[in-house]
């Protein structure tokens, strides 16, 4: 199984975020995607989780552009996706029947992220770190070998951060594939990286029209940088 | 695919069942603007007895338009669409499931409730029967007009009463074949069985245009 992208393109509010991104990632293997706030990390998990639509290129499996990665997908997004009424314990078992279970159980799975003892809490009595480990007890109680994480060690200590590294090590290791949008170092052994940078200006169809020297000052409202002789 | 649509449609009913899921919300709106009824009008059962069938329609219009806005939002909010959009049924079936399940916790509450309320509105039992199947037959055609309405304004904070101004105009059919058919029934001289259908239609009509127009306002938020 190969996950590949090839010259996506993302546009999101009339302006271009990214250009020309292209990536392969074999079973077994992680991709790491890195970049500032807004370069579109969580834009391209979402594109690549068929939530979003390239504004140009496409993204295959297995070099068959027919197939779509689509319900292979497992996604930790930057919502968690759990209702906070419902117990933990509810939340996966909805999660395994939504997507299909994995041979790993809900005991499982809450035992290799540490929460065994939350299993019968409502998740609203639950912090940020804890939620996050929630979503990650769902990627691995779901039947789904793409792993697609956005900012997965957000919130986690630091114990939670390795405990995070081991997990997903163990699913590369089991032939599963990864893509991860993370500020901080995972620790991942040979993950590939790609890092998201903004395009150059030229790269845009239209000339923005702050880039017109007439309305600058106004515009920018003391946000210009000063000019010779001012 | 089944089990997905399964799973969905029980988590619905048991989150609106829950503490503060709002199940009850709209039968008590129902109960306030049925009871405050004959004590803004006077306590004439003739009078009653004519406009009552109209006052349960319409009470019945807006309790179901007071639940819809948190159909899709709190979805949307906490991201539990986007693990739904992954699912392998599509998105057209898992608003099915979801308007499914919203009606079942507000709109046959409010079939059950009827021949009750009728009581106060010194209804006849014919027009009790009447009101019921009517409502019966017609409530799944609000509930599916307004997941549409729902959909739409889900990215939205206030969507509330841009929902209302959405989904009414195309509820107001439903209404006027509704309580057409209640009078039809209780005078005898029209034939019940035209709006009867109408109202049948409605239902089918907008189940299946809901759900697709639905599944496309969704998609396109994101």
């Amino acid at each position: 199984m190969i996950l590949t992208a090839s010259n996506l393109s993302c546009r999101r509010g009339g302006r271009l975020i990214f250009r020309d991104i292209s990536f392969r990632v074999a079973s077994g293997s992680a991709l790491v995607v890195t970049g500032d706030n807004g370069a579109g990390k969580s834009s391209l998990i979402a594109m690549i989780a068929g939530l979003l639509t390239p504004a140009e290129g496409e993204i295959a499996l297995s070099g068959d552009p027919e197939q779509t990665p689509g319900e292979l997908i497992g996604l930790m997004a930057h919502r968690d996706g759990l209702k906070p009424s419902l117990t933990v314990q509810e939340n996966l078992s909805w999660a395994r029947n939504l997507l299909g279970a994995s041979a790993m159980d809900i005991d499982e799975a809450l035992l290799a992220v540490g929460l065994s003892h939350a299993i019968a809490m409502p998740v609203e009595h639950l912090s940020a770190g804890q939620r996050r480990r929630v979503s990650l007890a769902r990627l691995l109680s779901c039947s789904r070998p793409i792993w697609l994480m956005d900012e997965p060690a957000g919130a986690l200590d630091q114990r939670a951060i390795r405990g995070l590294t081991g997990l997903m090590q163990r699913h590369l290791a089991e032939g599963g594939i990864i893509v991860a949008a993370t500020h901080q170092p995972l620790g991942i052994d040979d993950a590939q990286t790609l890092h998201l940078a903004p395009p150059p200006v030229d790269a845009g169809d239209e000339e923005p029209f702050w880039e017109d020297d007439d309305c600058e000052d106004e515009l920018l409202m003391g946000y210009a940088p000063a000019r010779a002789g001012q | 695919m089944t089990g997905a649509l399964a799973a969905i449609l029980q988590r619905d009913i048991r989150l609106a069942l829950r503490q503060g899921g709002g199940a009850a919300l709209g039968l008590v709106f129902f109960l306030l603007i049925v009871t405050m009824t004959p004590l803004a009008i006077g306590p004439d059962p003739a009078l009653l007895a004519r406009i009552g069938p109209a006052m349960l329609w319409l009470a019945a219009v807006l309790s179901i338009l007071l639940g819809l806005d948190r159909l899709f939002q709190a979805d949307v909010e906490d991201g539990s669409l986007q693990q739904m959009r992954l699912s392998s049924a599509p998105l057209e079936l898992v608003v099915l499931a979801k308007a499914t399940a919203h009606w079942l916790v507000t709109g046959l509450p409010l079939v059950i409730a009827a021949p009750v309320y009728g009581l106060l509105l010194a209804l006849s039992p014919v027009a009790m029967l009447a009101v019921t199947i009517t409502l019966l037959i017609g409530t799944p055609a609000l509930v599916f007009i307004g997941a549409t309405g729902a959909a739409l304004t889900s990215g939205m904070r206030r969507g509330g009463l841009l929902l209302a101004i959405l989904s009414l105009p195309l509820m107001t059919p439903v209404l006027i074949f509704g309580v057409s058919a209640t009078m039809a029934a209780l005078d005898g001289l029209t034939p019940f069985r035209t709006p009867i259908l109408a109202l049948a239609a409605l239902s089918l009509f907008s189940m299946v245009v809901g759900c697709a127009a639905s599944a496309a306002a969704l998609r396109a938020n994101d």
